[in-house]
């Protein structure tokens, strides 16, 4: 029931109702009461980082490989712009978050005291709501509120600014009620008349596609097997976005490999040429769309997603749906098994007789090479050695990341966590602290570049302090790689300042950290340094040199559409000039 | 081509602009009226009026009112973004209800002597303006009207000595029996 205490103990006392186990945090002036709160209980565990964008990180890969609501707690001032960059990121990919921020106590509030900064300002459109508790009263009820917000609807980070009075003031502790939120309830049951449309058109399709995105992964794996079922009973191909990735098994034949931008050659044209587009979950990014009015220019398009906004933001849909993706997915389902159903597989076998057309190009390929690791070549290998081992993938950004997608194949949900919208370097490693305090036991592996494992670099003190073993693969080409091929592709091949000069030694920073490092140089020591990696119970540093000029391919260049879109062979022999491809337009689009 | 002004592809198709104003029910909590006008300023929409005020004092209920242009996909994702903030009751489109009655109030300084005094007065009246205040050089007139009815009263003002104007945004409601 309720009960008298300061409002630092209904911070913890709240965290414990609503079944937190690790909150990600770093103290500061404005939160001593809380984290002295923290040292009188042991039910909430507390992972201190090395910076706060490392908290915000890590809770997101807690919360992308778990589910759960991500936990942040950090001080007022610094603490809280350091963490804005994770929020921003969380927000992108729709993470659910409650970060906890220390202020400076209310009568301050205005006075530019030492640490104040208007956090609910500044974090106002970095997260899906935020809250300045002004009084005792108010503290339980906002407490539980954040975490309400930051995981119903379209999931997302919610910040709690706490004055430090308001944490030493005694008050009422409420514990959470049924969650009714008197404004914010989203919908998430389907209309079923649309549900039906939607049946009936994939009844009649010809040329039909299921594209999936990561609201599948949040609506729960439940979702994931109930997408499963039904891209089975249809027969249908399906490609997933970045952050879909693992609701759809990766090795599966119906799977069609990612789309977008560094798609796969079949991907992207099955949604060139589909008559009928399912996307469930994905939002029409503009990495995933290419040029706007060449977009998928044949096809009705059913659209799911629980954000109504989603909703005819970037592309005008035929048969919208809003609502979670389990449900949608579950009463779609029953619509197909009430109606008994039976899709039409030699309907739609010339489509599938095209897209084996495309797949046989094997857009992948890769020239392979004896003398030098060739980045995809590490990724595969990575794979194959890891694949039965269940293991959880985390990335940087850049050309790694898209490496990782298309080669590292996902077969379950919450095992692939990436920065996808904001697209933040540094978010790897961070991440993969969170993930290994969600899954003791699991093997994770951070792969990453060089450039922006540095970003983060110091979270590996933390994964040695929690004794964390993660690993982090680092294809390292001594290049920003993405930004050396955009700069080789548009700016003539001028690579300004995208060159990494005075790299760390990777091993020897690896022992500095208290943890392990490998170096491998050569493709015939790379099996034998990867299972090294992965049988060491400790953090590893894997300093994989790879080859510094590989670009990442396929690629549908800015302001270009699907279907043209550049393959790995496109150089030839000759190594034609990149540049001519893109014309003026495309040069200003990032 | 006019590459040069934005880093996205020109909008493929020109549609229509329309006005369309909406109001806006919110919880009447700090920080609220931030939230819409930095989801505005933030998703590059534009607001022609705005006029707030609380509506419920119990319940702390606010009304919004907001007046905006665009096209019908944009006004639709205005829609959509306000209903996805968390305080935000409902909105609605008073627009697509039909002729909603939309009222402003202005208020207006004028200065001058001999005819354009005379002259101003003769307006206010026309107008069934409210005279506030009077000296023996200046007039502070009140005029409550559709925002086009406000714009021609301004516009005469000026060719009389007006020197300062304050106007409110529209207040607007839709017309029938119905109630929000």
């Amino acid at each position: 029931m309720s009960e008298m205490m300061t409002g630092a103990e209904m911070v913890i006392r709240a965290l414990q109702d609503q079944g937190v186990e690790h909150v990600f945090g770093y103290p500061g002036g404005a939160v001593l009461p809380i984290y002295d709160a923290l040292f009188h209980q042991d039910k909430v565990k507390h992972v201190l980082v090395r910076h706060e964008q490392g908290a915000v990180h890590a809770a997101e890969g807690y919360a992308r490989s778990t589910g759960k609501v991500g936990v942040v707690l950090v001080t007022s001032g610094p603490g809280a712009t350091n963490a804005v960059t994770g929020l921003m990121d969380a927000l992108s990919d729709s993470v659910p978050l409650v970060c906890l921020t220390g202020q400076v106590p209310t009568h301050l509030i205005g006075s530019d005291a030492f640490q104040e900064c208007d956090t609910v300002g500044i974090t106002r459109h970095c997260t899906k709501h935020n809250y300045l508790v002004k009084s005792i009263e108010d503290l339980p009820r906002i407490l539980h509120e954040a975490f309400y917000v930051a995981a119903n609807g379209r999931p997302g980070p919610v910040v709690v600014d706490l004055p430090k009075d308001v944490q030493f003031k005694t008050g009422l502790y409420e514990r959470p009620r049924d969650n009714q939120h008197k404004t914010y309830r989203p919908i998430v049951k389907g209309d079923p008349d649309k549900i039906r449309a939607a049946v009936e058109l994939m009844r009649t399709a010809k040329r039909p596609v299921f594209y999936t995105g990561g609201g599948v992964i949040n609506a729960g794996p439940e979702a994931s097997r109930l997408l499963r079922e039904l891209v089975r009973l249809t027969g249908f191909p399906i490609t997933s976005t970045l952050m879909g990735l693992g609701a759809y098994p990766g090795s599966d034949p119906q799977f069609l490999g990612m789309l977008g931008m560094h798609g796969t050659y079949e991907a992207n044209l099955a949604m060139h040429e589909c008559d009928l587009m399912i996307n469930i979950g994905a939002r029409f990014d503009d990495r995933i769309t290419g040029r706007l009015d060449a977009f998928s220019p044949y096809s009705r398009k059913i659209h799911v997603d629980i954000d109504p906004s989603s909703i005819n933001k970037n592309v005008k849909v035929d048969i919208p749906i809003v609502g979670d993706c389990r449900l949608v997915l579950e009463d779609m389902l029953k619509v197909v098994r009430d109606a008994q159903y039976q899709f039409d597989r030699a309907g739609i076998a010339d489509w599938w007789a095209k897209i084996e057309r495309w797949r046989a190009r094997h857009c992948l390929a890769y020239r392979p090479s004896s003398e030098v690791i060739k980045p995809q070549y590490a990724v595969e290998r990575l794979y194959q050695l890891t694949k039965d081992r269940d293991a959880f993938i985390t990335t940087e950004v850049g050309q790694h990341q898209m490496w990782a997608a298309q080669f590292y194949k996902f077969e379950e949900p919450n095992r692939w966590m990436t920065s996808g919208g904001l697209g933040t370097m540094g978010y790897g490693l961070p991440a993969a602290i969170g993930v290994q305090m969600a899954n003791p036991g699991k093997l994770v592996i951070d792969i990453a570049g060089e450039a922006s494992i540095l970003m983060n670099m110091q979270e590996m003190s933390t994964a040695v302090q929690y004794r964390l073993p993660v690993k982090v693969f680092i294809l390292n080409n001594e290049y920003m790689g993405m930004v050396r091929q955009w700069q080789e592709l548009l700016h003539g091949g001028r690579y300004s300042e995208s060159y990494s000069a005075s790299l760390p030694d990777f091993v020897k920073l690896a022992e500095a950290y208290g943890a392990v490092g490998i170096r491998c140089e050569k493709p015939g020591d790379l099996d034998a340094a990867i299972k090294e990696m992965i049988t060491v119970e400790r953090p590893v540093i894997f300093d994989c040199v790879v080859d510094k000029t590989e670009n990442c391919f396929p690629m549908i260049p800015s302001g270009k559409a699907h279907n043209e879109m550049l393959l790995n062979d496109y150089l030839g022999e000759t190594g034609a000039d990149l540049g001519s491809v893109i014309d003026e337009k495309g040069k200003m689009l990032v | 081509m006019n590459a040069m002004n934005t880093h996205y592809p020109d909008p493929t198709r020109v549609e229509p602009i329309n006005r369309h104003t909406l109001a806006v029910i919110v919880d009447n909590e700090p920080g609220v009226l931030a939230r819409i006008a930095g989801m505005f300023s933030g998703r590059g929409y534009n607001i022609e009026s705005l006029t707030v005020s609380e509506t419920e004092h119990q319940k702390h209920i606010s009304r919004i009112t907001i007046v905006t242009a665009g096209t019908n996909a944009v006004i639709e994702q205005i829609k959509s973004q306000l209903e996805r903030l968390v305080p935000v009751h409902r909105v609605v489109d008073l627009t697509l209800q039909g002729e909603a009655i939309e009222r402003e109030l202005c208020l207006v300084k004028v200065v001058g002597t001999g005819d354009h005094r005379v002259e101003a007065l003769r307006l206010a009246s026309a107008f069934g303006a409210r005279t506030l205040d009077a000296t023996l050089t200046s007039f502070v007139f009140e005029l409550t009207g559709a925002t086009d009815d406000v714009e021609r009263f301004i516009n005469l003002m000026t060719a009389v000595g007006l020197v300062e104007v304050s106007r409110t945004g529209i207040a607007a409601m839709s017309r029938g029996a119905e109630g929000m």
